[in-house]
């Protein structure tokens, strides 16, 4: 047990060499790091939420409103298949979460279900099937015809929908400049974001739950919106919308779009010539300004309504086609609220409603205060810690202390190495290590002295006290390690962070306070050579 | 030369003869435990109840009084405030509103308080968490415990015995309950770093209880002949020095943690330490008696190398 080979030796001084190289680009300032080139260390111990300030966010998907909207295009499409088919029907609508319509004349059925039938394409079931299955089912029972989703259909459906979300959110977040945004996705139709350092999360909350759909329609001339809530009737192929500001004003808009918001090429914040307003300058694609030239040159002298998530945000009236393809939004902004519309048409119109499920957001001054206090009880324990394994153990409670400051150097090489995030948990996990990590040499120690005192020769002892002190240091470190598993598979952040650390901290401590302090005591035994030891 | 020796060598203290005392003490807090979750039950942190919590930071102390006057004038349900650390902390809590609708979901009460309190406050931690999520935080905490305890359970008994595998799991639950117990008693916060927490202490307790147990497996090979009793004894006599030392450091790690980790820490290092002092206690007198009660199969741990062999060799 006291014998090494030399490589082993070796090996073992690389190991703590690396973990020394890999620590210490954390002593030194992050600008410093700059210069380091890419084949040395350079990497600083990636900090959670809770240490550097920022904002963790869950967004989830509405499925609920995903689906109904899939089911209205779908009537839309079975009316317009049937009307191609020539069929006649009645009741055409959703009911149950399936479209439902009758068809008059029986004889008809078959030739409706073809029509009908004609509407499915092929999905892939999922991801881990490449058997493509329809996406829709069709059933018929006299002469009610019903069309439903199958799941295949509804799960790509979802999965198309978070990665287009995924996509929006990231631009959307990217816009506000931040540095390391995390995006991913959590569950079947979850979010998580995860952006370090920001001023002022509010921002990003009101980016992330706007859905952004714009559009431009006409205002309906038939009669005002106060006319149709007074008379509490909405013409044919209108509706009524609300202004974005207060007072809100209803107004009667047509339900055709001029142009789409996905006709948008460019959108940025910029203020009026005359009144110096905030505004948002847009331009649109080559299609959209031909839509949108051919539309004003008809409507001149009508108002047009620019409509984002159902509000109107203003409604001006076309005084001239506009024909080139760029124009100008003005809505009572502040300065803030045109940088943010801007963001949101550049960034593109999220496929379905996101909401915000869970937040978390630490400001910048807690971090740094959580930061100063951990260090500070880091370095109190591990003092504590020093002072009481050489009271207890003398000459051998240094080579303990030694192995418990390699370790604390190997868990920081890994943690920086692995760019494992370290949370505030994650420092706690670290001293408590510090505190069990003793524990493996302490089982040594007591044995050696028990073997001691049963008489036994300074080097049968000390081979003694290694070899049968392994058993317990081995199931103790185990069950740690299964712990530090479990609780990582629980929690996310924070939580996560302390898992982490106590798992990294079981390895490095066995390997510091076994085979490093083993072989500092063998070293120390072959040179010394001591007839009798005090421990 | 000097050492500090916190126990003395070849101690001889007859645990086993006390083990009734212990029995009936244990069993306290279980009966305790449960009836107080029961009726007082826990503080939970909006982790599992939803809700919204606020940590804002005062230029001089903050006036509680007025604060709590103006929040629960918003409109948003009951505002709990309360210090925080030191007199300029405030954590403000606000309950899951019962309209989840857009306009007045989580969002809706940290701008209404925002807007109430305006740049008065530094914003030191926002955290709002809907009801869905908690109602999930609450299931996958609890089904941790369960795994961490059931894997405890299958290791010991892979390494050990069914026998020690029960002691061990018997004391940890014995562990958890008087934790659980504390929390109740005093409201503490209980949170998902509590639950973190508990697995932590659940894992201390069984390193704990491991170590004992390895002693008895090697005495139970040593010594054939020796009543169970005495064996146990011996067997946590020998094991006490290192039980009680590694008990320090680790409080004392604990410790430091407590006193200058920051308001953050405090309930969750107090949970350790507490757990820590529990489970030192747990392996000695709830581990032991459950093994003198249901007796060890000796011939398990047979006589001849070849055996022992054999005994290891289904580790």
């Amino acid at each position: 047990m006291l014998y090494f080979e030399r490589w082993k030796m070796v090996l073992i001084a690389l190991v703590c060499a690396a973990g020394l190289a890999y620590s210490l680009p954390n002593f030194f300032p992050k600008s410093s790091l700059e210069n380091v080139p890419d084949w040395l260390p350079n990497k600083q111990v990636n900090l959670g939420l809770d240490l550097r300030g920022g904002s963790y966010m869950l967004l989830a998907l509405d499925t609920k409103g995903l689906e109904q909207s899939r089911l209205q295009d779908l009537v839309g499409e079975v009316r317009n298949a049937l009307r191609d088919a020539r069929v006649g029907y009645t009741g055409l609508g959703i009911q149950n979460g399936a479209v439902v319509v009758s068809i008059s004349r029986p004889e008809e059925v078959a030739k409706a279900r073809e029509a009908v039938e004609g509407l499915a394409s092929m999905v892939s079931a999922s991801q881990f099937s490449a058997l493509p299955e329809s996406d829709l089912t069709v059933n018929v029972s006299g002469q009610r015809i019903e069309v439903s989703v199958t799941e295949a259909a509804k799960l790509s459906q979802l999965q198309q929908a978070v990665d287009q979300s995924i996509e929006v959110v990231r631009r959307r977040i990217d816009e506000l400049g931040t540095t390391e945004p995390v995006i991913q996705r959590q569950g079947a139709d979850r979010i998580l974001v995860q952006v370090p350092g920001l001023d002022d999360p509010q921002q990003l909350k009101e980016l992330l739950g706007r859905t952004a759909k714009m559009t431009f329609r006409l205002v309906s001339n038939a009669m005002s919106g106060q006319q149709a809530l007074a008379t509490r009737t909405v013409p044919a192929g209108t509706e009524i919308l609300y202004s974005a500001d207060e007072p809100k004003v209803p107004y009667l808009v047509e339900r055709r779009v001029m142009v789409g918001g996905d006709r948008l090429r460019s959108a940025s914040p910029g203020f009026d010539q005359r009144t110096g307003e905030p505004v948002v300058n847009f331009r649109f694609d080559s299609i959209g300004g031909r839509q949108f030239g051919e539309v004003t040159r008809d409507n001149v002298g009508r108002p047009f309504a620019i409509v984002l998530d159902n509000e109107v945000i203003s409604a001006p009236r076309i005084n001239e086609p506009i024909m080139g393809g760029q124009g100008q939004i003005s809505g009572n902004f502040t300065v803030q609220d045109a940088n943010n519309l801007a963001i949101l048409l550049n960034s593109g119109a999220l496929p379905v409603d996101i909401a915000v499920l869970e937040e978390r957001t630490v400001g910048p001054g807690l971090g740094a205060d959580s930061i100063r206090a951990g260090s500070i009880a880091a370095i109190i324990g591990s003092i504590a810690v020093v002072i009481f394994m050489v009271a207890s153990y003398g000459l051998f409670g240094i080579f303990a202390n030694i192995a418990l400051l390699i370790n604390v150097f190997l868990i920081f090489g890994i943690l920086s190495m692995l760019q494992a995030t370290l949370t505030l948990p994650g420092i706690a996990g670290i001293v408590l290590t510090i505190g069990t990590a003793v524990d493996a040499n302490v089982l040594i120690y007591e044995r050696i002295r028990e073997e001691l005192r049963s008489g036994k020769s300074v080097v049968a002892a000390l081979e003694a006290g290694y070899t049968r002190a392994m058993a317990p240091i081995v199931d103790a470190n185990i069950t740690h390690f299964i712990t530090a598993l479990v609780l990582f598979q629980l929690g996310a952040g924070p939580v996560r962070g302390f898992a982490v650390t106590l798992a990294i901290g079981v390895v490095t401590s066995v390997f510091s306070a076994v085979t490093v302090n083993r072989l500092i005591v063998a070293v120390w035994a072959r040179y010394t050579r001591p007839k009798t030891i005090v421990l | 030369m000097w050492r500090l020796k916190l126990v003395p060598a070849n101690t001889k203290i007859p645990f086993v003869k006390y083990r009734h005392i212990a029995v009936g003490l244990s069993v306290i807090i279980i009966v305790a435990a449960t009836a107080l979750m029961f009726t007082r039950g826990f503080n939970f942190g909006i982790d599992f109840t939803g809700g919204t919590l606020m940590e804002v930071q005062t230029d001089g102390p903050a006036d509680l009084a007025n604060m709590r006057n103006r929040l629960n004038n918003l409109g948003i349900g009951e505002v709990q405030l309360q210090r925080f650390g030191d007199d300029t902390h405030v954590l403000i809590r606000v309950g899951v509103q019962a309209d989840q609708s857009e306009e007045r979901g989580g969002q809706y009460v940290v701008d209404a308080i925002k807007g109430e309190l305006g740049a008065e406050v530094e914003y030191r931690r926002v955290e709002t968490v809907g009801p869905q999520v908690s109602g999930e935080l609450i299931g996958s905490a609890a089904l941790a415990v369960i795994i961490a305890v059931g894997a405890m359970f299958v290791y010991i008994w892979f390494r050990f015995e069914w026998q020690f595998a029960l002691g061990a799991v018997l004391s940890i639950i014995h562990d958890v309950m008087a934790t659980i117990l504390i929390f109740s008693l005093f409201q503490l916060e209980f949170n998902l770093a509590t639950i973190a927490a508990l697995l932590t202490i659940v894992s201390y307790s069984i390193n704990d209880t491991v170590v004992v147990f390895d002693r008895m497996r090697e005495n139970l090979r040593k010594y054939k002949k020796m009543e169970l009793a005495a064996l146990i004894d011996l067997s946590i006599n020998e094991t006490l020095a290192r039980t009680i030392m590694t008990s320090v450091t680790t409080l004392l790690a604990l410790v430091a943690l407590f006193i200058f980790g920051g308001e953050a820490l405090s309930v969750f290092t107090f949970a350790m330490i507490f757990g820590i002092l529990v489970g030192t206690y747990s392996s000695i007198y709830v581990a032991a008696p459950v093994l003198m009660a249901i007796g060890i199969k000796r011939d398990t741990w047979g006589g001849a190398p070849v055996a022992k062999d054999k005994a290891e060799g289904k580790a």
